[in-house]
């Protein structure tokens, strides 16, 4: 019978110091384990580089011994195409928050994909600034409080930001998908999604995304259980989950 | 003696970069640099090197901060408006310690200005444009073949010092087309870049590198070794002190027994030859200092020559930028003056300091 790993740190883990920097009840690490597990199942991880311009996410990728970088806030999109452009056989994945990926580099995403560059990007979305303390973001929810939307996001702030659905239109993309990890179900499904698109990227097809919905219980002042009902009962209405898009030739 | 072709200072700078073993160009087409641009488009995929144009000059930069990284040479190139957007990839480039080369072909501005000439953009080039005070060498060529040979020096130079590297010419250079002879220059070796990302199964010692734009922010074990700021701030400290004193280039044209001395880099440079052997024809004694470099800056041999009496005349197509380092040279032991860009010959934008303008302000000074 095949051997499962259900508690415990995946293969790819390196004990660090930065693991400890995460927040109780952060997702960070569950998406960070779901990523590591695929590169292993993959086999990849000798080749990868992972690319990490999340402000909440930079101590993550430091508890791995795969080559990495820490580019600055909103740049790692472009960043990961200077890498993949120069490194073609090796594995690229570049981690970015709702902030770098739907706000400061929305532009390089979007150019990104009609490029067509051949590497994954996976955006974090936990709704808000967390790394500076909660300020609003393009995939605020609708009524959400945060520090820079104190009465909670209304119509003059406009709308949530759907960036899977909004890449899935672009004609260099070959894979987008929204997953969730607050159930086991949601947890395994998401893992799927990743390792399709980690699948585009080694066939060679086109840009691959995939969105993770993330809570961030000290972000949206809440208990870790609580925050998790949020992303079931708020998030996940607003941001449905699936693939978008899922094709083996951009032509 | 290598080939010989006829071609335009942008394209020029093509050439260097290819003689200089660059694998990749990024670029955003903004005037008067577009050939350098379209040179890159035109050469590169069919040699198998790579060539992105990227969705703007922040793309540029960061597109280039993602192919250092790897430890292959790589360049951009931009203008004005584009190398305003550059600044903060510039300045991460510097934190990470990342070899590249720029291209800046200089317009006028403020904001849009013009799209042809100007030289003013010097002070955001030697004074770390962007955030956090950073330091960059800057080269400035003045004819097409030296901005050729200046774009391998600055390949060289910048993987020796791991910093960015900034060729600075303006957009009469650019445009302007000269013979030039294809050469490869010798320079000393290089260590390996081993702290590249490559994958870790492809590094000998099977140990991963990490590369980041956060140093000094964060301990990234096992390279780069800084475990603090302050730590970090010794490193780039002595990095640009050694730079400082290494890297000084200019190039003196009879200043011996001179009266006056013009000090000017690029276009102005040309121009002022020109006008400095007309007034020699006529018994005045005028010479140059030209630079070839503008960081670092040759203070001492402004400050020795100022000490000796000569008073000194700063022709440069700006409001005026390079007289303050002038002025931090002369120390105040002599008279200064400037021929910036209200002396242009024309009120539109194609108007330029021409050698008459120069000679005009030698005789203003002399007579």
């Amino acid at each position: 019978m095949k051997k499962e790993l259900v508690s415990g740190l995946p293969k790819l883990w390196a004990h660090h110091p930065a693991e400890r920097l995460e927040c109780p009840g952060c997702q960070y690490p569950v998406i960070t384990r779901i990523v590591y597990d695929v590169i292993d199942e993959l086999g990849v991880e000798g080749k990868t580089i992972l690319i990490n311009s999340s402000a909440c996410g930079y101590g993550i990728v430091l508890t791995t011994s795969m080559d990495a970088m820490f580019p600055n806030h909103g740049q790692g999109i472009d960043v990961a195409t200077g890498v993949k452009r120069l490194l073609p056989d090796c594995f690229i994945i570049s981690f970015g928050g709702d902030g770098d990926v739907a706000a400061i580099g929305a532009g390089a995403f979007v150019n990104a994909g009609q490029r067509a560059e051949k590497y994954t990007l996976i955006m974090v979305n936990n709704g808000h600034f967390a790394m500076t303390g909660g300020q609003l973001a393009p995939t605020t929810l609708m009524g959400q409080v945060t520090t820079t939307s104190p009465e909670g996001r209304g119509p003059d702030m406009g709308y949530p930001a759907r960036m899977p659905e909004m890449i899935a239109t672009v004609q260099g993309v070959a894979y987008s998908a929204r997953g969730a990890a607050n159930t086991p179900a949601n947890f395994l499904k998401t893992k799927k999604y990743v390792k399709k698109a980690f699948q585009k990227q080694i066939d060679n097809v086109g840009f691959s995304f995939v969105e993770f919905l993330s809570a961030c219980p000290t972000g949206w002042h809440m208990t870790p259980q609580e925050s998790i009902k949020w992303v079931e009962e708020k998030m996940i209405p607003a941001l449905p989950l699936g693939e978008f898009k899922d094709v083996d030739t951009l032509d | 003696m290598g080939e010989r072709l006829f071609v335009i200072g942008n394209e020029a700078i093509g050439w260097g970069a290819l003689n200089a073993g660059c694998d990749a160009y990024m670029g955003y087409p903004i005037t008067p640099q577009n050939e350098t641009t379209e040179w890159f488009a035109k050469e590169f995929p069919k040699r198998g090197k790579v060539f992105v144009q990227s969705q703007s000059e922040v793309g540029s930069i960061n597109i280039v901060f993602g192919a250092a990284s790897t430890g292959h040479r790589v360049m951009t190139s931009t203008s004005g408006p584009g190398w305003g957007l550059m600044q903060e990839g510039m300045s991460h480039l510097a934190n990470g310690e990342l070899p590249c080369v720029i291209s800046l072909v200089q317009r006028g501005g403020p904001g849009a200005g013009t799209t042809r000439h100007g030289q003013m953009d010097y002070l955001s080039a030697t004074r770390g444009g962007g955030q956090g005070g950073y330091k960059n060498i800057v080269l400035t060529p003045a004819s097409v073949q030296e901005t050729h040979d200046f774009v391998q020096l600055a390949f060289y130079l910048a993987d020796k010092y791991l910093n960015p590297v900034i060729v600075m010419t303006d957009g009469l250079l650019g445009q302007m087309a000269e013979p030039l002879e294809l050469r490869n220059l010798d320079f000393d070796p290089l260590p390996e870049k081993d702290w590249a990302v490559r994958g870790r199964e492809n590094h000998p010692d099977g140990v991963r590198r990490v590369v980041t734009a956060m140093q000094g922010l964060m301990p990234t074990p096992p390279h780069p070794p800084y475990t603090g700021f302050l730590d970090l701030l010794k490193v780039l400290n002595e990095k640009y002190e050694t730079m400082k004193e290494s890297e000084v280039r200019y190039e003196t044209y009879l200043i011996e027994d001179a009266d006056l001395i013009i000090v000017a880099y690029g276009y102005t440079a040309r121009v002022s030859k020109e006008s400095i052997k007309t007034a020699r024809k006529e018994g005045l004694k005028v010479g140059m200092i030209r630079l070839q470099a503008v960081w670092p800056f040759p203070y001492e041999i402004i400050t020795e020559m100022a000490s000796k009496g000569p008073r000194f005349l700063v022709v440069e197509d700006s409001l005026g930028q390079l007289i303050e380092d002038v002025r931090i040279g002369v120390q105040g032991k002599t008279d200064m003056h400037l021929l910036g860009a209200l002396a242009r010959h024309d009120p539109s934008d194609g108007g330029m300091i021409l050698p008459d303008s120069v000679l005009n302000e030698i005789y203003r000074l002399m007579k």
